[in-house]
């Protein structure tokens, strides 16, 4: 900006006709033409690296458009002569990554599920596989801690109603649990001894209280010793005789501190008079095959894990584990 | 550069100068460039030597090496940012011992302020880097297009073959030191010879030519075109330096009360009053690597390198005259002198009150990182509780929660350490790849060399314990020994509420 108060009007005068451009003289630059309250503004060059840069920028542009995708055009646009589109860079990338994992998975896909223990790396890489997986298909229902909520068993801990060990969990998972569509899917109905009449009402809570003095949160009273009858008569066929549970139908066992659908005396009578019959899909329908060997590896690392008991049929405790008795 | 006002120079002929010279008529000047003569003298050969230095230092240190044992890189100073672990010699710093390096980074910057507070601007001078590559492309210049005023004519003569040939092999040198610069730094990052091995084969990673080509682009350009424009007009440190020298300050000083009026000898011998000793030979200006007349005061543009210093005592001993014209003085001092007095040596300038604090205060973090360095542990542990379930009930009713553990082993070989449980009586652990029957309260492990190991810990209470402060606690259990201690927590269910 030039003030032309510091010009004084022999520095031109008032705005020649020339359109108001005139040459300042102390700066010998020349002025925009406008004259504001006296105020004057000169037209002073860009500096050349300016200028180059911006030349720089408007040939960038051109080549740009040139080779990339740029000026849409309706339902689609201009594809460019490089043939870039970012679907086909995230398939780049998602096939690099694929790539990456192959030796993994063929490695995992080739080595049965008894086998990984032996080896750590492979453990390791399917239990981080397993927890990707984990936090796609199965959070919804088992939470992501996999700390699961009433109905929803908890995956942490040292029960298993059908198995814990690497098998039976891969197992579980494959076929699901009364899942309507799978032939081997895990398999039992437990009556509604309530609601079906097959137990009275007065039969029904004296069962509660049987159950309830198993894991010692009720006394073993008079309503509990006339329990243990009806709990012989109705229910040892498939929890046991001392109610311990049997994995061959995922019986829950009745003497641990843990329970599924909650432990107060109204929720064990209302499991008896109306069974709860848990249903998980059958994920060897959806995933496939080393996703599921993955998940297993997870699931059985997160602390409740079984080891292989030598020659154990399913129903044994686990007394490998050191575990308490073993749930149902 | 030249309209940069000299400060605090109520000098008459100076005032006098200012006001006769023309008003600047460009708001813009464009560069003049800069050919300054070779010149001789004790501070020249000074700055050959920091140069030496400097260029040694930065060339050798990548391929010194250093016994670290089986287990650890051999580079003696190597930033190895792809293991996160810094080396300097001895010294092995992990990421989380990076206060050691700001710790060095505040000594560097708190030693600017020393060393500028006590000799003035001696890093801009001798051994910024941007002084030492500027200087050294100088000396190219004169190698290839000749001295000062062989320089000054080829620059304004047209673009002739010759000049174009000229110019793109003198280009063509600036451009290998460049790649010589930028070559050098990343040897710092991995094994030097290896990476030089793959550099020349193609096979070093990408970063690497990358990190070359912007250094040798940066040097190219900042040591070869933009020299001293990057000392008057990109650098912050000459802004912070004209806050912070004062009186007390060595600088580069024209003693104008010896030196004026100016002419020279011949016009001395013809005059009628008495001239001063300088004979406006302007060698002091033409000696000067970033194109300043001293003579107009102390300025921004001058980086103190005494080049002016040692042209002007070249021509003093020619005259005759005594030495120190030009010389290196605080302006207390030169007023005293100007007043007949004799000059303060420059060893009891340095020691003034503003130098020692401030060697107080780099002396005493740089005892503090060395105390911190001679008393670290070898060994070190953290701690990261499950939170997502923050506890677990087993099916006899125990307590189980899961914790993080990673054990830390710096030193450069496998080290024995007990990890123990402190509170919670009657709590056991095991780790997940021990069986669960094996739980205790401690647990042995060997950490490999120069390595983090992380541990699953399962930590199982009895039934009913309520929740409360865990702690673990790490031994070493070779002869050197060491301890660490993690507090956390244990959760447990809520003992008022009823399960």
């Amino acid at each position: 900006m030039a003030e032309s108060d510091n010009t004084p009007s022999g520095a031109g005068g008032k705005t020649p006709p020339s359109g108001g451009r005139r040459i300042d003289q102390s700066t010998g630059t020349e002025t925009v033409g406008h004259e504001w309250d006296g105020i004057e503004e000169l037209n002073t060059p860009l500096p050349r690296w300016w200028v180059l840069t911006f030349y720089a920028c408007i040939l960038f542009a051109i080549g740009y458009v040139i080779c990339y995708p740029a000026i849409p055009l309706g339902d689609h646009g201009t594809r460019g002569l490089l043939g870039w589109t970012s679907r086909g860079q995230l398939a780049r990338e998602t096939a690099a990554a694929n790539g990456a994992r192959s030796g993994t998975l063929a490695a995992l896909a080739a080595t049965p599920i008894e086998d990984l223990p032996k080896n750590p790396d492979l453990m390791r890489a399917a239990i981080a596989g397993g927890k990707a997986a984990f936090k796609v298909n199965c959070v919804q229902c088992h939470g992501s801690g996999a700390a699961g909520s009433i109905g929803y068993p908890n995956l942490n801990d040292d029960d298993w109603l059908w198995g814990g060990n690497l098998t039976e969990i891969q197992t579980t998972i494959t076929h699901g649990i009364r899942y309507p569509g799978d032939a081997e899917t895990r398999m039992s109905l437990m009556p509604n001894f309530g609601a079906d009449k097959i137990l009275t009402a007065d039969q029904v809570q004296d069962a509660a209280s049987f159950v309830r003095s198993l894991s010692g949160l009720e006394p073993k009273g008079a309503a509990a010793q006339r329990g243990a009858a009806i709990f012989a008569a109705n229910c040892a066929v498939c929890h046991g005789p001392e109610g311990k549970g049997g994995r061959m139908v995922g019986a829950p066992n009745l003497t641990d501190k843990i329970w599924l659908y909650g432990g107060s005396r109204d929720q064990v009578a209302g499991s008896i008079s109306n069974a709860h019959h848990g249903v998980m899909p059958a994920w060897g329908q959806r995933l496939d095959p080393v996703t599921i060997k993955m998940l297993a590896a997870y699931v059985h690392s997160l602390g409740g894990g079984e080891d292989f008991a030598p020659a154990a049929p399913a129903e044994a405790t686990a007394p490998a584990t050191g575990a308490p008795a073993a749930k149902p | 550069m030249t309209n940069l006002a000299p400060q605090r120079q109520p000098r008459k002929h100076l005032a006098k100068a200012i006001a006769s010279a023309p008003a600047p008529a460009k708001l813009y000047e464009k560069r003049k460039p800069v050919c300054p003569k070779p010149v001789d003298g004790r501070f020249r050969r000074l700055k050959w030597a920091v140069m030496v230095l400097c260029l040694a230092v930065y060339y050798i240190t990548p391929w010194l090496r250093w016994d670290r044992g089986p287990w650890s890189p051999h580079q003696a100073v190597l930033i190895d940012l792809a293991h996160r672990r810094f080396y300097m010699f001895a010294i092995e710093i992990w990421p989380q011992e990076f206060y050691f390096v700001a710790g060095l980074l505040i000594m560097a910057g708190i030693g600017l302020f020393l060393i500028t507070s006590a000799v003035g601007r001696a890093w801009c001078g001798y051994a910024c880097p941007q002084t030492v590559w500027t200087d050294l492309f100088q000396h190219i210049d004169r190698l290839i297009d000749g001295d000062r005023n062989a320089q000054l004519r080829l620059d304004a003569a047209p673009w002739t073959a010759s000049k174009t040939a000229r110019r793109l092999g003198k280009w063509s040198i600036f451009l290998a030191i460049a790649f010589a610069t930028g070559g050098a730094w990343i040897l710092y990052f991995a094994d030097a010879p290896t990476l030089f091995r793959q550099f020349w084969a193609g096979d070093a990673p990408s970063v690497a030519y990358a990190t070359v080509a912007v250094l040798t682009g940066t040097t190219f350009w900042l040591g070869g075109f933009m020299r001293e424009q990057v000392c008057i007009y990109m650098c912050p440190w000459p802004r912070i330096q004209s806050a912070m020298l004062d009186e007390k300050s060595l600088t580069v000083t024209y003693k104008f009360w010896r030196g004026e009026p100016r002419g020279s000898v011949k016009a001395a011998q013809n005059a009628t009053v008495p001239t001063g000793d300088c004979v406006d030979c302007g060698m002091c200006t033409a000696v000067c690597p970033t194109g300043i007349d001293i003579r107009t005061g102390s300025q921004i543009g001058c980086i103190t390198c005494g080049l002016c210093v040692d042209a002007c005592d070249n021509v003093m001993a020619q005259l005759g005259r005594p030495r120190g014209l030009i010389d290196y003085a605080t302006l207390e001092d030169s007023a005293a002198e100007q007043s007949g007095a004799t000059p303060t040596p420059h060893w009891k300038l340095i020691w003034h009150p503003r130098t020692l604090v401030y060697l107080g205060i780099w002396s005493l973090i740089g005892l503090g990182l060395l105390f911190a360095l001679g008393t670290r542990q070898h060994m070190a542990m953290s701690v990261a509780k499950d939170r997502n379930p923050p506890y677990m009930l087993l099916s006899d009713g125990e307590l189980r929660n899961a914790y993080t553990v990673k054990l830390r082993n710096m030193e450069d070989r496998p080290r024995p350490m007990a990890l123990s449980l402190v509170g919670v009586p009657g709590a056991k652990m095991w780790a997940d790849d021990m069986a669960k029957t094996d739980a205790s309260r401690q647990l042995v492990r060997t950490v490999a060399a120069d390595q983090t190991d992380p541990l699953r810990i399962y930590v199982l209470a009895p039934a009913g314990t309520a929740p409360q402060a865990l702690s673990f606690a790490l031994r070493a259990l070779d002869a050197e020994g060491g301890a660490a201690s993690y507090a956390t927590r244990l959760d447990a269910p809520d003992p008022q509420v009823p399960q």
